[in-house]
């Protein structure tokens, strides 16, 4: 196996990165050589993500060394090792199957410290005679953890969170609001359109237009700017910092409008929430959120944006029903 | 970059510690260090409950409620009453981790 990537390879992680393709991107589970490995060579162990996979491959270059691929189902490491997929015991299973008491003369698995989520150390060894040595975070520090006589400094055992990295995985939070998005464009369509006469398509147009860009720009400050900007948005709370970015979309756009009065009140309710809920999701991608935490924004969030999105609706509502002269 | 503040489910248990050194290794955010041969708690704040600390730890020095930290397998949870999944339906279109 080369150390190299090819132009498939760049193309493969880029479209891991934007669509559910990163679901299918995998290699097959087992054993690799890069390089000429012999019996002394070290066994690196990673996930059967594609995107893993080559990452390891491509840190490796230039040495001779074994990789062993756990079945993750195409999950990254962390991700796998969270869901125990990359596991105690899948890595028992793999180091059997491969047969890697008979492949190398020493006793040395070095599995990825993200893995130590899902893999413990000492079970492996009971299991299989070999000593798991948990490497670096970062593939791309293992040549200098390996000539350092496998000894990590501090700086290679914390998890960083830059805002490249923040931004490669706006895709990917952007994605999901887009597909929610037409289903919320029809009802505000219809909402606007609906006159005591049928649906009227100029005034659903006209009424539901201001609407449509709201949405847009609340699924772009919470799916984007919220996670690019993230430690300059104020308040530790991705709801809070969601809202607040929503707020700044809502408000510069509705400045920029004309609405009545009562579906501009329901605009600067409904929207900034909406912000406030996309980027809450981005707690699910970060490399520093807890359980413990996601679950105490919840507890008052979603009352929060169940109670306010009822009475966005309720204004729309009467505002609709006092054209009709209904009250 | 540091989440909500004392909300962390790690607890750790000194007198179980024998300095082993292996919370300080698996720690992806630096909780753990070593003074007096003995394990300490630098700052629970940092704290993302992974779990990783308290799997690899031989002694039971260290308990957490590990889990994802993903708002949509936490609502997941609650309306279906099971336990926080990342799989989203399970779908091969899943969109999450």
């Amino acid at each position: 196996m080369s150390s190299e990537w090819t132009k498939k390879d760049y193309w493969g992680a880029v479209r891991s990165r934007i669509s559910a393709f990163r679901m299918r991107y995998a290699v097959e589970p087992g054993l690799y050589a890069i390089g000429e490995p012999g019996a002394e060579s070290d066994v690196f162990v990673t996930a059967n993500y594609k995107l893993s996979f080559d990452t390891v491959r491509k840190s490796l270059k230039g040495l001779n060394a074994w990789i062993l691929v756990l079945d993750t189902k195409s999950i990254n490491v962390w991700c796998a090792a969270g869901k125990g997929t990359f596991g105690t015991d899948e890595l028992v299973k793999r180091v059997n199957e491969a047969q890697l008491d008979k492949i190398v003369n020493h006793k040395r698995l070095v599995v990825p410290q993200l893995g130590a989520v899902g893999v413990n150390a000492r079970a492996v060894q009971q299991a299989t005679g070999f000593r798991v040595h948990f490497g670096p975070v970062y593939a791309k520090d293992v040549p200098a953890y390996v000539n350092a006589g496998y000894k990590k400094t501090d700086e290679m055992r914390l998890v960083k969170f830059t805002m490249l990295d923040r931004l490669i995985l706006t895709p990917m939070e952007i994605n999901p609001s887009m597909k929610k998005f037409p289903l919320f464009a029809l009802i505000a369509l219809i909402l606007f359109g609906l006159q005591p006469s049928g649906i009227l398509f100029k005034d659903a147009w006209a009424g539901g237009l201001p609407f449509l860009l709201l949405g847009l720009a609340a699924i772009f400050s919470g799916a984007f700017i919220t996670p690019v900007f993230l430690p300059f948005i104020p308040f530790r709370s991705f709801a809070v910092k969601g809202w607040i970015a929503g707020m700044i979309f809502t408000s510069a756009i509705m400045k920029t409008m004309s609405l009545d009065v009562l579906p501009a009140i329901s605009s600067y309710i409904f929207f900034p929430l909406a912000s406030s809920y996309i980027a809450l999701q981005f707690t699910g991608s970060t490399t520093f959120t807890g359980m413990s935490g996601v679950r105490k924004e919840l507890k008052i969030a979603l009352p929060v944006y169940l109670i306010f999105t009822a009475l966005s609706v309720i204004l729309l509502i009467t505002d609709k029903l006092s054209q009709w002269n209904v009250i | 970059m540091k989440y909500l503040l004392d909300v962390t489910s790690l607890e750790f248990f000194p007198k179980k510690c024998t300095g082993c050194g292996r919370c300080v290794d698996v720690c992806p955010h630096g909780v753990f260090a070593m003074r007096d041969k003995r394990a300490v708690i630098t700052d629970s704040n940092l704290c993302m409950e992974c779990g990783a600390c308290a799997l690899n730890c031989e002694f039971g020095a260290i308990k957490v409620d590990a889990g994802v930290g993903c708002a949509a397998a936490l609502i997941n949870s609650i309306i279906t009453g099971g336990p926080p999944s990342c799989d989203c339906g399970g779908t091969t279109g899943s969109d999450c981790c």
